[in-house]
């Protein structure tokens, strides 16, 4: 779990760290104000199976753009799976979507606004991604 | 003045027109209501900044500044100028001095004036811009923009926040605000905001600053928002006596009701609960919020509509209770932490390495994120755990476990009230309709 670098929003980080632990993954957190140096840091010291970028303060699409095509430079990280969702524009739902450009930056997946919590559970589901035991209801 | 304690007014020194602003409308009787607003056009920012100056209330203004500045981030900031890329805020640093100052000293005075809004834990460099423009006026606090908005570790914060205030204080008549009142926007219980918001204040007042405010942020209950905002005036009246100080309520900062009438009756709940209390001064929030930026029509809107509900509650008295027990727990964790140092700033720091404050669902690193809370059936904030602070939890029935969706429940738990209210009142009316001139 991280944010991107100008993003200092954290209530999309827990959510999503409660969520992902309810359906049985392992989580770190790396919080908000993730500058690319400390992502590309942590994802090499961490090894995930996914990393999950959230973002809501309308930088996602230009800073989480900038942060794939730095990660995607390294030789180690270009096959890791890297996903970003949230509120990713200033514009917000009325600007269409960002989608397209964030794939072919570097993402593996792209989900925008409010819909996307669903079709991320949905993503996470389907998945080949290792999940611990699932936790107890 | 019955419940209520008045605002200091032994302070000697002239104030600035910041305080001199709110001061006045307090003389009045009137309630000081402010936007946030921050463009990167500059064009935009002036119209913005005259459109809250002629707005049907007593009002200051906002220049809120983007979060490459905030992050000390200004070669994005001028790039993003240069390109015409969007910024959600307004890059001072990247301005630069004589921009700002051109954009604000024709507005200045007549009980008009402007606070820096920003976010930073090191804003130095955010100061030093505000201060070169001949602006007064600014806000934060070494924890309260630190752990929500930062990955600095508080011992740096507080150190750039010591600077920061030195800064300030080397300008006379120079305010700042404490943000500790409003950590993480929701879901932290209110004794905990007060003493935040009291801590900030001691730690400004050691550093030099005399003339000072302390924040709230409406949460989830009235009486108990009630409860926090005396105890805030009482502890402020306690710790700052001898400066200029007040109370500045925001009204409520998480999850905002989608519908219009939802968001409107949510606003002017926060205007009567600032009217019953004598809060000074009040941040607004728009029916824009749920959807979007809210434009300078929202704010204007919101600004009024708040002055209007305000000025309805005028001299009326709250209930007094202490149901809630708020000013107990506040002055326990205000003690506890001034007894750890007789320096503030090392006090704050080893309070949250000990974990005797904790805020709930707060990642820093430096938080011992121990504590929980819940909403009660009351609709009142309470602890769920509390990890080492020195008060007692009252532990959730039949919830030893938070889950994902329990969080989204409670994190739109206010949202969805107001909206549920509104529809009952038959006003369906999305906030992304066209409002109302």
């Amino acid at each position: 779990m991280s944010s991107v670098s100008s993003d200092s929003h954290t209530w999309n980080l827990v959510f999503l760290q409660l969520l992902l632990e309810e359906m049985g993954h392992e989580v770190i957190n790396v919080g908000s104000c993730v500058p690319d140096e400390l992502l590309i840091e942590e994802c090499r010291r961490v090894q995930p199976d996914l990393v999950v970028v959230s973002s809501v303060n309308g930088h996602g699409a230009l800073d989480g753009a900038r942060a794939i095509r730095r990660l995607r430079e390294q030789q180690d990280l270009r096959d890791l799976r890297v996903v970003i969702g949230g509120k990713l524009g200033v514009r917000g739902a009325e600007a269409g979507t960002y989608g397209p450009e964030l794939m072919a930056a570097g993402f593996d997946a792209v989900f925008e606004d409010a819909a996307g919590v669903a079709e991320f559970r949905r993503y996470l589901a389907q998945s080949a991604i290792p999940a611990l035991e699932p936790s107890a209801a | 003045m019955s419940a209520l304690t008045a605002a200091s007014t032994g302070s000697t020194a002239p104030l600035g027109p910041f305080a001199e602003a709110v001061a006045a409308a307090g003389r009045a009787g009137e309630l000081v209501v402010q936007p946030r607003m921050g463009f990167a056009d500059v064009p935009r920012m002036r119209q913005g900044l005259h459109a809250v100056k002629a707005a049907r209330a007593r009002t200051v203004g906002t220049l809120t500044i983007d979060s490459y500045t905030r992050v000390g981030d200004n070669e994005s900031a001028r790039r993003a100028l240069i390109e015409g890329t969007d910024l959600n805020g307004y890059p001072i640093v990247a301005h630069g001095p004589a921009t700002t100052r051109d954009l604000t000293s024709a507005l200045m005075g007549d009980g008009f004036a402007v606070q820096v809004r920003h976010g930073s834990a090191n804003p130095i460099g955010i100061i030093q811009a505000l201060l070169d423009a001949g602006l007064d006026a600014t806000e934060g606090g070494p924890i309260s923009y630190c752990l929500p908005y930062s990955r600095t570790p508080i011992r740096h914060s507080v150190e750039a926040w010591a600077r920061t205030c030195e800064l300030l204080a080397s300008r006379p008549g120079t305010h700042l605000e404490s943000f500790g009142g409003c950590m993480l926007g929701q879901l932290c219980p209110p004794g905990l905001l007060v003493a935040l918001s009291v801590l900030e204040g001691i730690f400004f007042k050691q550093y030099g600053l005399r003339s000072i405010s302390l924040s709230y942020a409406q949460q989830t209950h009235h009486v108990q928002d009630v409860e926090a905002l005396l105890a805030l005036r009482t502890l402020a009246g306690e710790h700052l006596a001898g400066l200029d100080w007040h109370v500045v309520l925001y009204t409520y900062m998480g999850v905002f009701p989608r519908t219009t009438g939802g968001a409107l009756g949510l606003l002017r709940d926060s205007a009567r609960l600032a009217a019953l209390t004598g809060t000074e001064r009040m941040i607004v929030k728009t029916p824009a919020e749920a959807h979007r930026i809210p434009t300078i029509e929202d704010n204007i809107h919101a600004l009024e509509e708040a002055s209007a509900a305000a000025a309805a509650y005028r001299g009326q008295s709250p209930v007094v209770s202490d149901e809630f027990g708020v000013l107990g727990e506040a002055r326990a964790l205000v003690e506890a932490v001034l007894e750890i140092h007789p320096d503030t700033g090392r006090a704050l720091t080893e309070a949250f390495r000990r974990g005797i404050l904790d805020v709930p669902y707060c990642l820093h690193a430096d938080n011992a994120q121990r504590s929980r809370s819940y909403i009660d059936g009351r609709g009142s904030l309470q602890w769920h755990t509390t990890g080492s602070m020195p008060i007692p939890a009252l532990l959730a029935p039949g919830r030893a476990q938070l889950r994902a969706d329990d969080l989204l429940g409670m994190l739109s738990y206010t949202q969805e009230s107001f909206d549920r209210a509104a529809l009952v009142a038959g006003d369906q009316r999305d906030g992304t309709a066209a409002l109302p001139a």
